[in-house]
């Protein structure tokens, strides 16, 4: 999957095409072709059906979780008990365990991929811009099971050493205080997540730093400024909104990354208190236990999770598609009327 | 002694202040490089030690037998490879007519509020993660049907493509200059004649690479089918029943506790990263004109 291609309508020019569908005379009446108006009606059920199929994911969570959300209301969401034999569930340290990991990756990511977006947008050469771009991608579609694999066997012994280290000279800071034996936890997960959020972050961000006009920043260059100076004036702040946007949608990826999370990130239930503790996220939670899952209630109890899961990433994506879709839209607009 | 005043502070220019300022500038290219660098060199790490410990254990047994029991040495993942193929390929029968029918609707008919609710349903569900799209499949499948099958995991998988194939599909066809259906409009070609065989043809080149990306996806997801398909050690090609599949496998037997599993993870996870580099690679040089306009 091309990630520039996800969030952002490529700007062309589609004034013809603009006239054609605003003109009435293409939706088939009575009189049109007999062939045309079955090709618009399956075509538009088409489209109705993905809004159905959306629909329906949210109904069936709502019918998958009946059971827990009866048993448990909403309560659910700030219990911190998780016992499938005395059939007592809640979720508060996944949801936790959830954010803490997302939050630590983009501490890590959000950095480096917005110099990278910057390198590749305005820095780079032409001859490496399409290599770079490529690599940044290519890293981006690796799939995540193996990016976990790689996580578990290679990573999370670095990532031991490193907690070894940091408990000696720094034990005395409360994030560091937790059991440095593991190597998994929230550490290595949120530096897996790091590695996977990143290419997304810095393709769209890229995007969107190419949006600026190079007038406002030759500008700047013919007052005197240096390159960082023109970039941290006029370039971000005027890609802000369409940036923010990028690091919302990689939050938001980091919240519903499942494998790798699930094979770094320790998975215990509990409330996590250090950057060294092995606990569960929502997702991990979910696909290590399911399939264990004996009862009804406790298979609801899941589900409910993922209900929760569904609800926090859909608020997060609807958020940074508002703030992507502001910077491109309110171009596309400009465009349209120049 | 000049200064230069900008409208959000200015650029002093005493010859120490230019000297501090370039200092500044180089280290934040400097800083730049430094982290595009990182993300190339994770690459590569990633890359490299899939290499280094998946290709020696390929072989031919490998590729072409079952697995053993648990704990016993050799066996291999061809049932898994099949498995994989058939439910990528059901999946896609499954979401491309629904992804490209949808994207031609919203694309060439007027209808600005489904068209908008549409799209902006498709960019919402490209975010919903991958383990919610599986539990959304063990509720919709599974559960009424009382048996883990292949069916439940094409179901997810398909509908992880859906919005993909859609949003790539509608950017390909609004690349499609409106004078090419004007044209073919002013011959008296019906509409719909005019979309599948003027507009779809000259946008063939982005969709299929939209739908070849799409699928290299699929083929990759594990997360929609662990408690879908659920993953099976036999030889099966019947989707009515539980289906191996290659990301499933890399998974149980990296978390499991065997040094055999753990070899053949490795080896899985080269084949698996080998096909989809490979696809997406081939869609690129294959369909190069797209990234050269």
């Amino acid at each position: 999957m091309e990630v520039g291609d996800m969030g952002l309508p490529k700007p062309v020019a589609r004034e013809s095409v603009e006239s054609l569908r605003s003109s009435k005379s293409l939706t088939p009446t009575r009189r049109s072709h007999l062939s045309d108006r079955i090709f618009f009606h399956v075509t538009r059920s088409l489209a109705v059906l993905v809004l159905i199929l959306s629909l329906l994911l949210v109904f069936e969570l709502l019918r998958g979780s009946a059971e827990a959300r009866a048993e448990f209301g909403i309560g659910f969401i700030w219990g911190t008990t998780w016992d499938p034999v005395a059939e007592q569930f809640s979720t508060l340290p996944t949801i936790t365990g959830t954010l803490a990991k997302a939050f630590l990756s983009l501490l890590i990511a959000v950095p480096v991929s917005l110099g990278t977006a910057i390198f590749l947008a305005i820095y780079a050469p032409r001859w490496i811009r399409t290599p770079l771009s490529y690599i940044v991608e290519s890293l981006a579609s690796i799939p995540s099971v193996i990016i976990g694999l790689w996580g578990l066997f290679i990573m999370v012994p670095v990532v031991r050493v490193l907690q070894i280290w940091l408990k000696d000279n720094f034990g005395w800071f409360p994030l560091f205080s937790g059991p440095a034996i593991f190597g998994v936890g929230v550490l290595a997960a949120g530096i897996i997540l790091a590695i996977m959020i990143t290419p997304i972050i810095a393709a769209i961000s890229r995007d969107v730093i190419r949006t600026v006009p190079r007038a406002q920043m030759e500008g700047l260059l013919a007052l005197g400024a240096t390159r960082w100076e023109a970039i941290w004036k006029v370039v971000l702040p005027y890609g802000r909104a369409g940036i923010i946007g990028a690091v919302i949608l990689g939050l938001g990826r980091a919240v519903g990354e499942t494998m790798a999370v699930t094979m770094v990130g320790g998975n215990a239930f509990k409330l996590v208190t250090s950057l060294f503790d092995p606990v569960h996220s929502m997702a991990s939670q979910i696909a290590s236990e399911f399939t264990e899952a004996d009862s009804n209630l406790y298979v609801s109890s899941l589900i409910y999770v993922g209900l929760v899961l569904f609800a926090i990433t859909v608020v997060i994506e609807i958020v940074a598609q508002l703030m992507i879709w502001r910077i491109t839209k309110g171009q596309g607009e400009a465009r349209h009327q120049a | 002694m000049a200064t230069l005043t900008g409208r959000r502070g200015s650029f002093a220019a005493t010859r120490g202040e230019i000297r501090k300022r370039r200092i500044i500038d180089r280290l934040m290219v400097g800083s730049m490089i430094a982290v595009t660098a990182l993300v190339c060199s994770v690459l590569f790490i990633i890359i490299a030690y899939i290499f280094y410990r998946g290709v020696s254990y390929i072989n031919w047994e490998f590729l072409t037998s079952n697995p053993r029991p648990v704990g016993s040495e050799g066996g291999g993942i061809v049932n898994a490879i099949v498995g994989s193929l058939i439910l990528v390929g059901i999946a896609s029968v499954m979401a491309v007519p629904v992804g490209v029918g949808a994207a031609i609707f919203i694309g060439e008919f007027p209808s600005p509020r489904l068209q908008r609710a549409v799209r902006f349903m498709a960019d919402v569900l490209t975010g919903v993660p991958s383990i919610v799209v599986g539990l959304f499949a063990y509720a919709l499948i599974v559960e009424p049907t009382g048996t883990f099958s292949g069916w439940a995991g094409s179901a997810a998988l398909g509908f992880i493509i859906v919005p993909i194939v859609l949003i790539t599909a509608q950017e390909a066809l609004r690349l499609v200059p409106g004078s090419l259906r004007e044209a073919a409009l002013a011959l008296g070609v019906p509409r719909w004649r005019v979309i599948m065989l003027v507009v779809v043809p000259a946008a063939r080149r982005a969709l299929l690479t939209g739908l070849i990306l799409a699928t290299a996806r699929a083929l990759g997801e594990t997360a929609p089918l662990i408690f879908t398909t659920l993953g099976n050690n036999f030889w099966n090609t019947d989707p009515s029943r539980p289906l191996s599949a290659l990301p499933l496998v890399i998974y149980r037997y990296a978390v499991g506790p065997y040094q055999e599993e753990h070899r053949q993870a490795w080896a899985a996870a080269f084949m698996l990263l080998a096909v989809v580099f490979f696809i997406s690679l081939m869609t690129r040089v294959v369909f190069r004109s797209r990234y050269e306009e």
